[in-house]
């Protein structure tokens, strides 16, 4: 797979050939980009309506799933995986939605942060076992997901609960042009504000190089314990707005995962994170996600019988990753 | 696994730590048969009286449905893969044969549900094998792929609502004297086969061998896409077995029946004692594993707790165990 | 002039570390002063690396001291060594394939400025920083991580074969820049298999000999017989002289050969081989580092295919497309890395019978009776101790490779293809081996027998070809296969040129002298005496 690298500055380069470099760097992100731009526009031809409320229900259908991917993103660059997040944003969802049930606004905003310091200390969980017992993360976070779904059902039996007001208007609506979700505008400002700070900062580093070479790492410098706990811990982060977001997008809490696990892995793939660790970004995953989530919308459109988007999905998600391991054999051949 | 810990702390008295150590690595099967009877005197002692034949009958009923595809996982651990596809193949499988027993009949219905099976193990099994796809990522893609196109099929035919055959419905869910399920005859053979097949045939060995070190198999000369296209399709099959007795089981005919059975049949792997980076592990311990989640659920659903806190223990067994054979079974 | 203790910059008293089963350190002690270049010297598998590991906190001894500066100290990770002053160069560069030159080095907290500067000094004027390391050739690699060590100015450098797989312009200009560190209070630890660089920039060496260390010398001139000699200790010596089998060769001559290698080429290192291999013979091949045999074997085994030249078994040409296809032709392989060989979980026994089942009419039922009698008649003849056979990875490493040539001496030999079966073992299992390569050529097999131990075409061989730069440049009757004439040929050298030792000597001491002006007294320890290469 065309991977996209860690993205540097560049400050000594000159702007033209710093572009060059950084085009080469996101190729792969480049491509999906043009891809949904293409899709937009299919979009556009199959179904003419297509507008405003379609660009919003867009935004927010893709919300929940994207910041998971985000979620995934973090742990598998660091040459982890997580078969949890799917029950992490379940146990998020029903404590937000069982705690801000009846309360007043403002205790919402307190109940918010509280289930976002539980996702840290879910993650934090995690990759202490992984950490410490040295079991296979696969192994680890997939009893996990057992746990905290299991936690999740003794939180909230049934769906229920409900939200402070603030929280869905807070996603649902534009912001100043009509053409800008406010669910894509807090998707941006959610993970520029958590997730670029520190892919800039020495623990970003840290994180790409576990992902990338663990011995080399080590030898560097880097604490590999620490540095993947830490990826976990971000993980989790990620993994409550996820669910704070479903709490957001439905109103209630439903204590039962969704799809969310295996749909972040394959968003992941898609969007150009090496499964080997240390190489892609964030922003493919997200892309994956919309592209995925308008491919769905088009089949509608189309009349298409949507179990065929998920016959696609599989298919794409296999297709990319056969070309992607087929290239790999060939540049080992050469 | 309060049990094993309990259990080590008992011995730890008059055995040494080396030996403990060395048993659990060497001979698995007697740490976990220990913790497998320790679970049903605890069963028997939080609800008096209720072990006994006719619980037995249920325990037996549930395992094997686990034990089946717990070999899944097994089969592809040992080689250092897993086959999260297994629910989506077992459910198509269970959904085609009771679209089939209204028209063609059942057993129409178990040859096409088979080949289509074998076809996407096939497929699984290029793509493990022959482009090098990991299996985790694979096997999710598959079982998108079949849950679509079973959807698809389930729009295209017309299910009545007593699909699930006569047959299946008694090889699933009954038992002679309410004791002996029928569904040993399906398991019996089946078991008898993985257990022979990775110890005394050539394939077994060579499962083992592509888990323990790819690069060692290769240069001795196995060609490891063969065995692994071999290995899908097999995994593939059992799913589908699994699937047969699963929409039995519950009387029940949907494309998404098995898929909650897919973690923890990993899980009664794990506890069984296969590692899932290949090379160690073995199909008895799994089914002492299946025994053992069995065992587990029905005490905690005896005592009336929810499924809620039978999943959070499930969960934590894995964690527990998981980690215990890594602690034994570690280089250093 | 006497050293108190505390006169020394670094001192590690008593070390010891064990693998599992594998002794990798019994008692190794290093002292090395303020402003010196300590060489630290041994066989493959005396401890080097292990100990160096230790020095940086990346493996934890099992027992012993280590004093900084006379401050007792306890290293637990490499960034703790880092902060402490002692900086490792390995011989993997450290630097995260994924990142960016630039990255890497905010990843150490590496100053530019420096960085550059020495990376000018070792030859690598026009670097990008923003290239990814990945896409980086590993020479250069090796000395952006060169240069990266010394931008931060450590006490303690360590070198681990820095020197290795450099071309030569490159290696004149890093040990023109380790020569400069001697005189100051910073060091260098220099480890290296090459006696000339070592004679070259070291001022002492500290000698390494199964996990022990048996000496510490002065490198002046003519000290390197005395290293060779602690390095070696006990020498191979009730073992089949070599003359007797001289004889041997002409039953050979004659019949069909059994492997016949035509022009063989790979890529850049493999460029032109050409040999027979005859029934009854054991051909050795000798080549220093890199030269192309790992590829020529690669190629042999089917691992590889070939860019060129043609390949016959039994005078019919063949082609390999997987290992399983040379193994059909009869052309087996043993491996000297036995961590690629073995299934280290499993038994004596499946790996002993492994070949028997990989093809897919083999997949049935197994008849282990016959296996069982084929595994212990190859057990018996290698006399391997199966005491700890339930998982290969509790055996000694001798034991180990024991088992990868059991597993094909159990099938019957047609063609052994042994690529340095004897690195890193004990003498005992070595004697056990070449005696072993010896009967399967006297039973009518061909063995093609690649060694980095120069002595061993002596004792094993009845002829050899000496590769060098992808060719064969030579071809040595065992009788005329000295270890001197060997040398000789494997620097390419013409017969009747002065001795090896002297001109490569020449060679780097002329560098050397030419890199350091007229301070160095490297040109008079510049004499290095013939020691094989790894």
């Amino acid at each position: 797979m065309s991977a996209v690298s860690g993205t540097i500055d560049t400050e000594r380069a000159r702007p033209a050939d710093a572009l060059a470099a950084s085009a080469r760097r996101n190729a792969w992100n480049l491509a999906l980009l043009g891809f949904l731009a293409i899709l937009l526009v299919f979009t556009k031809l199959i179904q003419p309506s297509y507008g405003v409320p379609g660009v919003q229900g867009l935004a927010i259908s893709v919300l929940p799933l994207a910041l998971a991917a985000v979620a995934q993103a973090i742990v598998v660059l660091s040459g982890g995986i997580d078969l949890s997040i799917g029950s992490m944003m379940a146990l998020v969802n029903v404590v937000a939605a069982t705690q801000m049930q009846g309360r007043s606004e403002e205790f919402g905003v307190a109940v918010v942060l509280g289930v976002l310091l539980l996702g840290l200390a879910l993650g934090a969980v995690n990759g202490t076992l992984i950490v410490l017992t040295r079991v296979p993360d696969i192994i680890v976070t997939l009893a996990m997901s057992f746990v905290w779904a299991g936690c999740a059902l003794l939180v909230l039996p049934t769906p229920g609960g409900g939200s402070a007001k603030w929280l869905p208007e807070l996603v649902s609506g534009s912001l100043g042009n009509e053409w800008i979700p406010k669910a894509a505008v807090g998707l941006i400002v959610v993970v520029a504000l958590i997730w670029i700070p520190v892919r800039r900062s020495w623990l970003g580093l840290s994180l790409y190089a576990i992902g990338s070479n663990r011995l080399a790492a080590f030898r560097s410098g880097v604490s590999v314990g620490r540095t993947r706990i830490l990826s976990y811990t971000l993980m989790g982060l990620f993994a409550a707005l996820a669910g704070v977001s479903l709490t957001a997008s439905t109103g209630i809490g439903t204590p039962v995962p969704g799809p969310y696990t295996l749909l972040s892995v394959a968003a992941v793939v898609l969007g150009g994170v090496s499964l080997a660790g240390g190489r892609g970004s964030v922003f493919g995953p997200i892309l994956a996600v919309i592209i995925l989530q308008l491919i769905r919308t088009d089949m509608t459109f189309l009349d298409i019988n949507t179990n065929f988007a998920t016959v696609l999905q599989g298919l794409i998600l296999i297709g990319v990753v056969m070309i992607g391991s087929l290239v790999q054999i060939r540049a080992s051949r050469a | 696994m309060s049990g094993v810990a309990s259990a080590s702390g008992a011995r730890n008295a008059w055995l040494t730590g080396a030996a403990w150590r060395a048993l659990f690595r060497d001979r698995p099967m007697i740490p976990l048969l220990f913790l497998l009877a320790i679970l049903v005197v605890v069963s028997e002692l939080a609800r008096p009286g209720i072990v006994g034949p006719e619980w037995i009958g249920v325990i037996l009923r549930a395992a094997v449905l686990l034990a089946i595809l717990a070999g899944c996982q097994t089969l592809t651990m040992l080689t250092g893969g897993i086959d999260l596809s297994v629910g989506a193949v077992g459910s198509m499988a269970g959904f085609v044969v009771a679209s089939f027993a209204a028209g063609a009949g059942w057993p129409t219905g178990v040859v096409v549900a088979l080949i289509a099976a074998a076809i996407a193990g096939f497929v699984t099994g290029i793509g493990v094998g022959v482009f090098r796809v990991h299996p985790l990522i694979m096997t999710l893609g598959m079982s998108f792929v079949i849950l679509g196109l079973a959807n698809v099929w389930q729009l295209q035919s017309v299910v009545t609502s007593t699909g699930v055959p006569r047959e299946f419905r008694s090889l699933g869910s009954q038992a002679y004297a309410e004791v002996v399920p029928f569904s040993l005859v399906v398991f019996v053979p089946v078991a008898a086969l993985i257990l022979v097949g990775l110890k005394r045939t050539g394939y077994g060995r060579l499962l083992y061998a592509i888990g323990d070190n790819p690069i060692a198999a290769r240069l001795s000369g196995a060609r490891s896409w063969q065995i692994l296209v071999v290995l899908y399709v097999i995994s593939a099959l059992l799913a589908a077995i699994a699937g047969f007795l699963y929409s039995g089981y519950t009387n029940v005919a949907s494309v998404t029946l098995v898929d909650s059975a897919v973690l923890p049949s990993v899980a009664a792997a794990v506890i069984g004692g296969t590692s899932i980076l290949g090379g160690r592990g073995g199909y008895g311990g799994t089914i002492v594993g299946a025994l053992i989640l069995t065992v587990v659920s029905s005490l905690l659903s005896s005592l009336g707790y929810p499924e809620a806190v039978r999943q959070v223990l499930f969960g934590a067994i894995i964690v527990a165990v998981a980690a215990a054979y890594t602690r034994v079974t570690g280089e250093t | 002039m006497t050293l108190t203790s505390t006169d020394l910059l670094l001192e590690a008293t008593g070390i010891s570390k064990t693998y599992g089963a594998v002794v990798a350190l019994r008692s190794a002690s290093l002292a090395v002063r303020p402003g010196e270049v300590h060489a630290l010297m041994g066989a493959n598998g005396a401890g080097k690396s292990t100990l160096l590991k230790i020095l940086t906190g990346a493996v934890r001894p099992d027992g012993g001291t280590i004093t900084v500066r006379g401050r007792q100290r306890t290293v637990h990770s490499p960034a703790e060594a880092r902060r402490g002053g002692i900086v490792s160069v390995y011989q993997e560069p450290a630097l995260i394939p994924d990142l960016d030159i630039r990255s890497n080095l905010r990843l150490t907290e590496t100053p530019i400025e420096p960085f550059r500067h020495w990376l000018n000094e070792l030859g690598i004027e026009d670097l990008d920083l923003s290239s990814i390391a990945r896409r980086v050739p590993l020479a250069s690699l090796r000395i952006i991580d060169l240069a990266r060590a010394m931008a931060i100015e450590p006490d303690v450098l360590m070198l681990d074969e820095i020197t290795a797989a450099l071309p030569a312009n490159l290696t004149e200009r890093v040990l023109a820049a380790v020569g400069r560190e001697r005189g100051g209070d910073r060091s260098v630890i220099f480890i290296s298999h090459r006696m000339i660089e070592i004679a070259a920039v070291c001022d002492r060496a500290t000698v390494l000999r199964e996990g022990r260390t048996v000496g510490v010398v002065d490198v002046t001139q003519g000290s390197e017989e005395r290293i060779v000699e602690l390095m070696l200790g006990q020498i191979v010596e009730d073992m089949p002289a070599a003359a007797e089998r001289t004889s041997d060769g002409a039953k050979a001559s004659g019949s069909t050969p059994r492997l016949t290698a035509r022009g063989l080429s790979s890529s850049e290192r493999l460029n032109d081989v050409s040999f027979d291999l005859q029934p009854g013979e054991v051909l050795g091949v000798v080549a220093l580092e890199g030269q192309g045999q790992d590829e020529l074997f690669d190629i042999l085994a089917g691992s590889q295919r070939p860019s060129g030249g043609e390949l016959l078994v039994d005078g019919s040409p063949v082609s390999f497309r997987h290992p399983a296809d040379a193994i059909r032709a009869g052309l087996v392989y043993v491996a000297a890395d036995r961590a690629e060989a073995l299934l280290m979980q499993r038994s004596v026994r499946e790996n002993i019978a492994l070949p028997f089942t990989t093809r897919i009419r083999q997949w049935g039922l197994i008849d282990l009776a016959s296996e069982g009698r084929a595994v212990d008649a190859a057990v018996a003849k290698l006399q391997i101790d199966t005491r700890a056979g339930s998982e290969v990875r509790r055996l000694s490493g001798g034991n180990q490779q024991k088992v990868t040539i059991a597993r094909w001496v159990a099938g019957g030999v047609h063609t052994m293809l042994c690529f340095d079966p004897t690195r890193g073992i004990d003498i005992r299992t070595k004697q056990q081996i070449y005696l072993l390569l010896r009967d399967l050529a006297e039973a009518g097999a061909g063995v093609l027998l690649y060694t980095s131990e120069l002595k061993e075409v002596q004792l094993a061989c009845d002829r050899a070809i000496v590769i060098f730069g992808g060719r064969v440049v030579a071809e040595i009757d065992v009788a005329e296969a000295d270890e001197p004439a060997l040398l000789r040929a494997a620097y390419n050298l013409r017969v009747d040129a002065p001795l090896p030792e002297d001109v490569a000597g020449e060679a780097v001491a002329e560098v050397v002298a030419a890199a350091q002006g007229s301070t160095g007294a490297g040109a008079e320890g510049a004499r290095a005496l013939p020691v094989s290469e790894r």
